[in-house]
């Protein structure tokens, strides 16, 4: 199993747990990551204008990157994999947006929207299965209570993004049980963090964080994991140290043997 | 040599706009056998079907093509406009020129094109008709209606005070369906109960009508007028003859853990049970899942005690073939799974219920006495909120396009009769749209907004959450364009209702076609409301689309008079466009008997002369009585042996030269 890589930006300097701890689990599982070489911004913020075209291009590189290469795109942050697939979806099926990038980056080949984009949970999911991960898992989390955060980006919208349910989503807690633990299902799993308002209104972040960080410990979560590097950075800093917060992958490497986690597990009992 | 008249009918405008109709009716006048052609601007009215009658006179003609609408419409009208010329009513050909031509088409020279095409196909079809006589069936005066709601009872009760014998198939033990469930009807308010089971007590006491509930329709066979019918009795493990409804075995019955389908799971009922107080039949039946007895084999407590011998554990599902003349289906309704919807909060708490499950606990007879409580503390709610359109009106894959149409009304409802019972609590609405078009809808609805106080909000609850024994309410308010956060203490929600799922199987089994919702589809949404494409079959109640009590009881008593009609008649016309075996042609082969869906076609050892030989064969033939005409046989024939009168194959290649040509 073969996929094209894209890291983003925040893998390489806040979220390199992220990064590290995906690509050990990769190899283990039997997943050849390759990154992409040269790989630029994704754009960082999917633009609201429909004819917005600037940012959509970064993305469009590296889709059309990968499509020469002739492998899925794998990525990892939530952002990076929300711009990603929304902008292939644009190149698939706006006609406008497609001549004007395909004008702008003059490729040998036209672009449009041939790459298929994989989130590292779908390709856990959908590629190696649960069944396979749970299989491979050497020091099982038996018994810890983990809650899940979706938070937006991976979920809406959801006639795009095709992740999950929006409203009942379970690939996280699916992850969990393969892990051996126990997933906690909250209300606030897939509500917003405060994403970037955190530069601009902290308040209004930190109102947003400590409603999933309450909520979460209120139903007896142990710890609770997220894909989403800004999601982490709010719950963290915003969410009032209720419940410590890691990226999904640090718990399947250490599920795998491979590293141990970070700050270990504080058990309540 | 056929001499041959066609019609060209302008429909108003909504042909000629878009076909030249003068164009079409000198078009045909060269193709073969045609000896007359004109148009008119209303075919069907009584003026043109005058042209018609004096032209077939005039003109000696033998046959006629009317060029209008499609055959669903007027083949009827003008096969009975033929024959009161004189015409044999088969020698009429219909070619649709306006739903499959002026309707789908804008461009007039096109159209113009495709429907002298049309016209002449079916002009070239008429050249090989010959007339054909239907025969005569006689009809079975005996009905049957499936389904026990309010739909099935007042369909039975109205067949059966015309005096015609009508049997009730019900799937669960009791009758009365979900309107026994609810405490009060709106716009009066008077109680559910108190109008419903007197009903279900004539139905019961009937002299013509026949209960079999706790059965099920297993196969249907025949056609209109004549149906063959299993219904499976299932196995009540209590003689109804014997048993006297004492209710003793219930009592004494070890095993209370089942969830109460009645009280929608909020209380818990014996293996052995009757539904609810008023049950008709007032005989319990052994739930064989949760009986001990059944289960383990140890336990007969219940046979114990009765001291009417009536508990009978060896009892058998029984199977008894039944003869109809018509079937009406009122298979009803549930409301839509909750559990996908988990904005709600739904399967997560208890405090979050659905409209039915808060009729049980209004209603004096349900499983907290009529005191609306919090199931998680039993505590009366402080600040209640109401959802509408949970799943309706809803684009998303667990929900439901349409609109469920009652939950408007009995949402008013139930927030009047909580201010009634609990004056003080805050009683919020949220809606998209409140849709009141029955009588004396608006004026409840205004009351409970008005008169009551109840809060209504336009706007959708996008989150429920549970917080410290609360329920977080996130709601926007569309009209003051601002987001809402509710803390209430009981979340109620308006759960889009869907068919019932057995009427998809039924659907199968009557060959009934359904909408892409499973709802029944009608013969004609306007005009013939009531009745099944498939000819004897007939709606009633939800089955066919939402609906409310009042609606409900006029379409129950609209297919009742349908019923009626049919079974007033002692002979049916029958269809002589039957399928027929060209023996010489045919090999014996069975693959006509296989797909026939009416079972129409058996075989017989015969003596064929083939070529100028004598032969003994095993040769296909056809009960016309039984077939339909549908021509699967026809298509499915390897040899061509197999050949359907009004629909030879020769016409339909002579129809399909005349397109090409």
């Amino acid at each position: 199993m073969e996929f094209s890589y894209f890291p983003g930006c925040t893998l390489k300097t806040k979220a390199r747990d992220l990064d590290e701890t995906a690509r050990l689990a990769a190899e283990a599982l039997g997943v050849t990551l390759r990154e992409l070489p040269e790989w630029q911004c994704c754009g960082a913020v999917y633009p609201m204008s429909r004819e917005e075209i600037a940012v959509r291009l970064s993305s469009v590189r590296a889709l059309m990157a990968a499509r020469d290469e002739g492998r899925p795109l794998l990525t990892l942050c939530s952002a990076c994999h929300h711009v990603m697939k929304r902008v292939n979806h644009d190149m698939q099926t706006d006609e406008g947006l497609r001549t004007k990038a395909n004008n702008y980056l003059q490729p040998d080949k036209p672009y449009a929207g041939e790459t298929r984009v994989v989130h590292y949970l779908e390709m856990l999911r959908d590629e190696v299965g649960f069944g396979e991960v749970a299989r491979k898992v050497t020091s099982p989390f038996k018994g810890v209570k983990i809650a899940a955060y979706y938070g937006c980006m991976l979920l809406r919208p959801s006639a795009v993004m095709r992740f999950d349910n929006p409203e009942n989503p379970s690939v996280m807690e699916d992850f969990i049980s393969a892990i051996g633990a126990a997933p906690v299902r909250f209300p606030y799993r897939n509500e917003c963090c405060g994403g970037y308002v955190a530069l601009d209104d902290r308040g209004a972040a930190r109102k947003a964080s400590r409603r999933v960080t309450r909520a979460a410990a209120q139903h007896g979560a142990e710890a609770l994991i997220t894909a989403c590097p800004l999601c982490l950075y709010n719950l963290k800093e915003n969410g009032g140290g209720e419940v410590p917060v890691h990226y999904f992958t640090e718990f399947l490497a250490a599920a795998l043997g491979l590293k141990t986690l970070e700050g270990g597990l504080a058990r309540a009992s | 040599m056929q001499r041959i008249g066609v019609f060209v009918c302008w429909c108003g405008s909504n042909i000629a706009a878009t076909v030249d109709v003068d164009a079409v009716a000198q078009a045909v006048k060269t193709e073969p056998g045609v000896a007359f052609s004109t148009n008119y601007q209303y075919m069907c009215s009584e003026g043109g079907q005058a042209i018609i009658r004096n032209a077939i006179a005039e003109h000696k003609l033998t046959g006629i093509v009317v060029c209008a609408c499609s055959p669903r419409m007027h083949e009827a009208t003008f096969r009975k406009t033929a024959a009161t010329a004189g015409l044999n009513p088969y020698m009429v050909e219909i070619a649709n020129i306006r739903e499959q031509c002026s309707w789908i088409h804008k461009d007039r020279e096109k159209a113009t094109v495709k429907a002298i095409i049309l016209s002449r196909a079916a002009v070239a079809k008429l050249n090989l008709d010959s007339p054909l006589t239907a025969g005569e069936t006689p009809v079975t005066k005996r009905a049957l209606v499936i389904g026990g709601g309010i739909a099935g009872i007042q369909t039975a009760l109205d067949i059966a005070d015309a005096g015609y014998e009508v049997d009730i198939v019900e799937k669960t033990p009791t009758i009365g369906g979900k309107m026994a469930m609810l405490d009060k009807t709106f716009p009066t308010l008077d109680c559910s109960a108190c109008i419903l089971t007197p009903k279900m007590v004539d139905a019961a006491a009937h002299e013509k009508i026949t209960l079999y509930t706790y059965s099920e329709v297993e196969k249907v066979s025949g056609f209109v007028g004549n149906f063959t019918v299993d219904i499976r009795k299932r196995a009540r493990s209590v003689d109804a003859d014997r048993c006297t409804g004492c209710g003793d075995c219930m009592e004494k019955c070890p095993s209370k853990k089942s969830k109460s389908e009645f009280n929608q799971g909020l209380s818990n009922r014996s293996a052995i049970y009757i539904p609810f107080a008023q049950a008709i039949p007032n005989v319990p039946v052994i739930d064989r899942e949760a009986c001990i007895k059944f289960q383990t084999g140890k336990c007969g407590v219940c046979q114990k005690i009765c001291s009417a011998k009536a508990v009978d554990y060896e009892q058998q599902d029984e199977i008894m073939t039944r003869r109809y003349g018509a079937i009406v289906a009122a298979t009803g309704f549930k409301t839509i799974n909750l559990g996908r919807f988990e904005e709600f909060q739904y399967a997560q708490s208890p405090d979050v219920i659905t409209s039915l499950e808060f009729e049980r606990l209004c209603n004096a007879a349900g499983p907290t006495k009529g005191k609306v409580m919090r199931l998680s503390n039993h505590e009366t709610p402080k600040t209640v909120v109401f959802v509408q359109c949970v799943g309706s009106r809803s684009t998303v894959e667990c929900g439901k396009t349409y609109c469920s149409k009652i939950c408007c009304m009995y949402t008013a409802k139930h927030a009047m009769l909580l201010k009634e019972k609990y004056p003080e609590t805050e009683v919020y609405v949220f809606y998209i749209d409140v849709r009141t078009p029955g009588k004396g809808f608006d004026e409840f609805y205004r009351r409970a907004a008005e008169e009551y106080g109840v809060r209504y909000v336009k706007g959708m609850v996008g989150k429920v959450a549970e917080e410290n024994g609360r329920l977080r309410v996130q709601a926007s308010d569309l009209i003051a364009d601002k987001q809402l956060v509710i803390e209430a203490d009981m979340v109620v929600l308006a759960a889009a209702i869907e068919p019932d799922p057995s009427a998809r199987n039924l659907a199968t089994l009557l060959t009934a076609s359904m909408d892409t919702n499973d709802f029944f589809t009608e013969a004609h949404p306007k005009l013939r409301p009531v009745e099944s494409p498939t000819a004897g079959v007939y709606l009633s109640g939800v089955c066919q689309g939402p609906k409310d009590i009042p609606d409900t009881v006029s379409q129950a008593g609209a297919a009742a008079a349908k019923v009626i009609g049919l079974l007033a008649k002692d002979k049916l016309v029958g269809n002589p466009c039957v399928a027929g075996c060209n023996e010489p042609l045919c090999n014996g082969c069975s693959a006509c008997e296989l797909v026939c869906p009416y079972g129409a076609i058996t075989y017989e050892e015969k003596t064929v002369m083939d070529h100028g030989v004598r032969e003994q064969r095993r040769v296909a033939s056809v009960n016309e009585a039984l077939c339909q005409g549908c021509g699967a046989c026809t298509v499915t024939c390897p040899s061509g042996a197999m050949d359907l009168k009004g629909f030879t194959n020769l016409q339909i290649m002579a129809e399909v030269d005349a397109i090409c040509r």
